[in-house]
Order: C-alpha cells, then structure tokens, then sequence
C-alpha cells in the first residue's frame, strides 16, 4: 500500500509560493460537499507583502518591449496546454462539470489568453492618437500602465473568470494582486504554477487565496494600489468609497464579461492611463 | 571620558604583546548560541502602542546618511531638508539624531540644520577603505571637524588588524581621538568602524570592539556599508553584550551603530528588541545607539502613516532620495 502524496496549496506572491503570514488554511469541498484540500487563507499582511512584490516588479515589466510582452504572455498559453489535464480535473472535482464541459472552459481560458497575448504590441496602435492641435506641434496620446492593480476574480468560475481578471491587467503592462474565487481556488494555484515557470517576471502577478471580504477592504484602502476591479467583492459600494481615497481606478462588478473567449481592449485600456506628449515640429 | 588608562586596563605597558595577550584572553564567542539567540528575539511580536513607540524612537536614532561618490551640495542640503521635517503630513514627527557625510559636505549641512539640534556626522580617515597614511587620515579629520562636524566617524585599519598589528590600530584610534579635539579644547564624538563584513569571524569582532573602546572611541560602529555584508543582529548583538560588558567592568558607557543594510522598520524594531535585551533599556537612547541607514527613514514613516491613518501607505507619500 503506498500513501497519497497530496499537494500543499500555497499562495503566490513575488514568484515564490509562500504559505500564509498567519499560517491559517482553510478546507475547500468538492461539489458534493466532500472535503477536497485545505488551502492557505490569506491575511491582510500577505496582501501588503503582494503589493511591495507587485511594485517591486511593475516597472520592469512595463518596461519590456510589448513584443516581449506578447511572446511571454503566449508562452503562457503554450503552458496552459500542457497542464490541460490538471486543469479539467479540478474544475471537474469542484464544480461538478462533465469532462467535456471543464474541456470547454480549459479551452476558453488558452483562447482568450492568446486573444490577450496579442493585444501588446496593438494597443497604441488602435487606442492611442495623433491629435490634430492649433501649432507647430507633433501631439500624440498613448496608453501606459496604471501600475499595480488588485483585483478580486469572478466567485462562480473556477479558471476562466480568473484568467478573463488577470490578462487583462498584465497586457499593457500592470503587475496584479490578484484574489482569486473563495470557494474554487485551486485552479488558480494551478495557474501559479505555470506562471511560475513561463518566462514572466515574479511579482508580475500574486494570487491570494482566502476570504474575499477580509482582504479586500486593505487592498481597497492601499495608498500605493493604482487600481481595483471589483468583480468578485460583495462589500462593492463601501470598496468603492474607500478605493476614492487615492483616486484608484475602479472597475465595477459587472463591467466587462468574465466567461468568453475572448476579452476587451475596454478593459485593457480601463487599467491604463494616457501620456500626451506636445513635439516641437518647426513649421 | 576615560576614567581608567589603557595601561590600568590592560594591566600593563600598552605593546603589541600586551594588547595581543589582553585581546586573545577574551572568552571566544559561541557562534550558535549567538546567532540563536539573535533569531529567537527576532521573531518577537511587537503592536500598537509598542510600535508607534518603537517608530518613533528608530528615528530619533537615525544617522541619515548618504554616502555617495555622486553626492553635490544640493543632494545634501535636501537630505537635511528631510531631517529637519521628515513627515510633512505629520509635524509631531521626531527628527534623526543626525546627518551622515563625507567630510567636504559638512559645511554644507551645518549650514543647512543650523541650530536644529540635529548633528553632524563626518567619515574621515579615507573612507571607506582606510587606506592612506596616517598623516592623510589625521587631516582628513581635523579638516572635518574644523568644517564643524560634531561626530566623526573613523575606520580602523583592517589590514593591520588581521595581521595581527593591534598596537597599530591602537595608536591610530587614538591620534584621530586626538585630532578630534576642537579649538574650545572640547571633543568631537568619535565613532570607530570596525567593518565587521571584513574581520571575518566573530572572535575578531569581539576583540577589534575591546581595542576600539581600550583607545577611547565614544562609539563602536559595524560597518562602512560599502562591503557585502553590513550590519547583521548577531554582530550587532555581540557589540551590544561588549559595551554592556566594558560599562560593568569600567563605568564608561560606549554606544553602538549598526549601519549597512538596515531598510525596513520591521528590521530596525528587530534591533531594537536586540538593544534592549542585550545591553538593557538604558542604550535605548540616542546618545548610545544609533542606526546608520538612508533608505530607513522612507519605510518608517510609511509604517508611521499606516498607524496614524489605519491604511497601507506607498513610496508615493514619501520623498524620493
């Protein structure tokens, strides 16, 4: 007879997988109630670790070229396809999905990553200008990254809805704390694991595990988070009002959709600020 | 001041033989027993009222410091700016102990903190390696403490050290004492680098801080924080237990300054806990403990924000330096 040899689900932040400052966890079930895994339950101190991590990491991130950006981002994907097994039994064992059902939603999750992955290098090129401006001037308006953005993933998906929460911040450039859905949390450790070993920088993206509402009041209130998508938050107006303390930008329950193929350069460009630039050009 | 000469110390004429037997008849250091001692008091938990005192006191311990080849006139007039108020949000905010410089920049920062009440601390003796003869390094002091430095702070001489020439460092320690003597016949305040990062073992360290207290240093200091290690707890602990020691057997209270690598608030409260555990609660005082540190102040004053407003602050709330 040989033991099982079970998985410690850990937390991911700063390209390590520390388990939770507090040293608490907490039991998931399956989707008939049975006892799956414990997993590590973040507390407000992990948040604030990811957060040093998160800014630590965004300015080199933001400063690769888009192209490299983009092939990062795909290599991802290509990762995403290996693990594609891991990834439909758990969606399987914690949503109760038939095999061709989590297949689809695994699928999904590999499309819109690419559909994101391709967007770097495009995003100036669709959403940014060359104004037309009364003088001698050359003025154009491209897209930069916000910063660090904290984002709370869809509670009823186990792998789209986080994968449709982070690419979209990360594309152009962002680093992201990311808390994934309470009661369906290991495909998003899943998904530490292959963005740990694809070629992103750690600190580009953290996922905490763990109750949403005690964590999500402290990364609303963080000074040094530049914005908040507040898809998986229950506590969402009293978030809102606290994320207006430092002008975050917020993205609202229900602003983009979560479970297609594909994303929105809406969404994209929400977690973006614009730099206009005034050049002389002479007459 | 000394109450007791070195030749009463050390029980006879000061020579190289003399100094070498005192120094080697000091217990050696048990290695794991201090550097689990120093993590056991790591780990303690410090909160609320504690914490805001514990903040609030590593500033007012604070050398700030910056040491740079690149350093103008007008960085260093902004670091004393910095000093003098380091939380514009917060005007109940303490202020360092002092402003750390070479020694050109000292007539910049007198100007600069004026009557403050904050210091002025120069690195002398060709900082950081040392390296000059020792009419140079004797120059180099008094230039400093002519330009209006109140402390100087001196390397010893490793090379000699480590090879075994302690009347060397001896003698040095106690010419620049003596060119620390200002006009008025007062002293400026000698700090005594030891740059533990380069004595190698902790027998070393132990005895360079004997040699350093026996020639009349006010202060014992780690490092230079130019090497690759700096500052550690168990070194500074070890220091700490020596100062405690030599104030039992001498009634001459020494300070000590960890310097090099001390960033966070949560190491310099690690520090703290150290000082008051190992030397006791008198040396937490300015005058006998000091942090040498430039990044610090950022980090402490952002803890100091999240204590006072409950949220998390950001590098975005404090200068840039």
């Amino acid at each position: 007879m040989r033991l099982d040899v079970r998985k410690t689900y850990k937390l991911f932040i700063g390209g390590k997988f520390p388990r939770s400052e507090s040293g608490r966890v907490y039991p998931v079930a399956d989707s008939k109630g049975e006892f799956l895994a414990n997993v590590a339950m973040a507390s407000r101190k992990d948040a604030r670790d990811a957060v040093v991590a998160a800014r630590a990491a965004q300015s080199g991130w933001a400063g690769a070229t888009a192209y490299n950006r983009g092939q990062v981002l795909y290599r991802i994907a290509e990762m995403l396809e290996g693990r594609r097994e891991q990834f439909v039994a758990e969606i399987r064992a914690l949503t109760g999905k038939s095999d061709r059902q989590a297949n689809q939603e695994v699928d999904a999750a590999i499309d819109s990553w690419v559909w994101h992955a391709g967007w770097t290098d495009k995003i100036d090129a669709v959403a940014g200008n060359m104004n037309p401006v009364a003088g001698p001037f050359f003025n154009i308006s491209t897209l930069q990254a916000t910063g660090v953005v904290a984002a709370f993933a869809p509670q009823d998906s186990a792998l789209l809805g986080l994968v449709n929460t982070i690419a979209p911040a990360i594309v152009s450039g962002n680093a992201i704390v990311v808390v994934s859905s309470g009661s369906l949390p290991l495909p998003a450790i899943t998904l530490t694991e292959v963005l740990a070993t694809s070629d992103l920088p750690g600190g580009v993206v953290n996922v905490l595990t763990g109750k949403e509402a005690e964590i999500a009041p402290w990364l609303a209130s963080h000074q040094d988070v530049n914005a908040i998508d507040l898809e998986g938050t229950s506590n969402f107006v009293e978030l809102e009002i606290q994320a207006a303390q430092n002008l975050k930008r917020v993205i609202r329950k229900g602003d983009f959709a979560r479970l297609g193929t594909k994303g929105s350069l809406n969404h994209i460009t929400n977690l973006m600020e614009v730099k206009t630039v005034w050049h002389p050009k002479g007459n | 001041m000394q109450l007791l000469s070195p030749e009463a110390i050390v029980g006879s004429r000061i020579t190289n033989q003399s100094l070498r037997r005192w120094l080697h008849s000091l217990p050696g250091v048990d290695k794991v027993g201090l550097e689990a001692r120093a993590a056991s008091l790591g780990t303690r938990s410090i909160k609320t009222s504690s914490k805001a005192w514990a903040l609030d006191a590593a500033i007012k311990m604070m050398d700030l410091t910056t040491l740079e080849g690149m350093d103008t006139p007008e960085r260093v007039k902004s670091l004393c700016l910095k000093a003098l108020t380091p939380d514009p949000t917060d005007l109940d905010c303490p202020r360092p102990a002092a402003i750390c410089v070479y020694g050109d920049m000292v007539k910049h920062a007198k100007k600069a903190l004026g009557n403050s009440g904050i210091y002025v601390a120069a690195v002398a003796t060709a900082f950081p390696s040392g390296r000059a003869s020792v009419p140079v390094k004797l120059l180099d002091t008094k230039d400093a403490v002519k330009a209006g430095a109140d402390e100087i702070d001196m390397v010893i001489d490793r090379g000699a050290f480590l090879s075994g020439n302690y009347l060397e460092v001896f003698k040095q320690i106690q010419a620049v004492k003596e060119a620390c003597k200002r006009s008025d016949g007062s002293y400026a305040h000698l700090k005594v680098i030891l740059e533990t990062g380069e004595l190698q073992t902790y027998d070393n360290i132990r005895r360079a801080s004997y040699l350093a207290m026996l020639a009349g240093g006010d202060f014992i200091k780690t490092s230079t924080g130019k090497v690759t290690v700096n500052a550690t707890i168990p070194i500074t602990m070890l220091m700490l237990q020596a100062v405690r020691d030599w104030y039992d057997e001498h009634g001459v209270l020494i300070g000590v300054k960890p310097a090099g690598g001390i960033r966070t608030a949560k190491d310099a409260i690690k520090y703290l806990v150290v000082v008051k555990e190992t030397a006791g609660e008198q040396w937490l005082n300015p005058d006998l403990f000091r942090f040498g540190a430039s990044s610090l102040l950022n980090d402490v004053l952002m803890q100091r924000q999240k204590l006072k407003t409950g949220n998390y602050s950001g590098p975005d709330y404090v200068s840039v330096d």
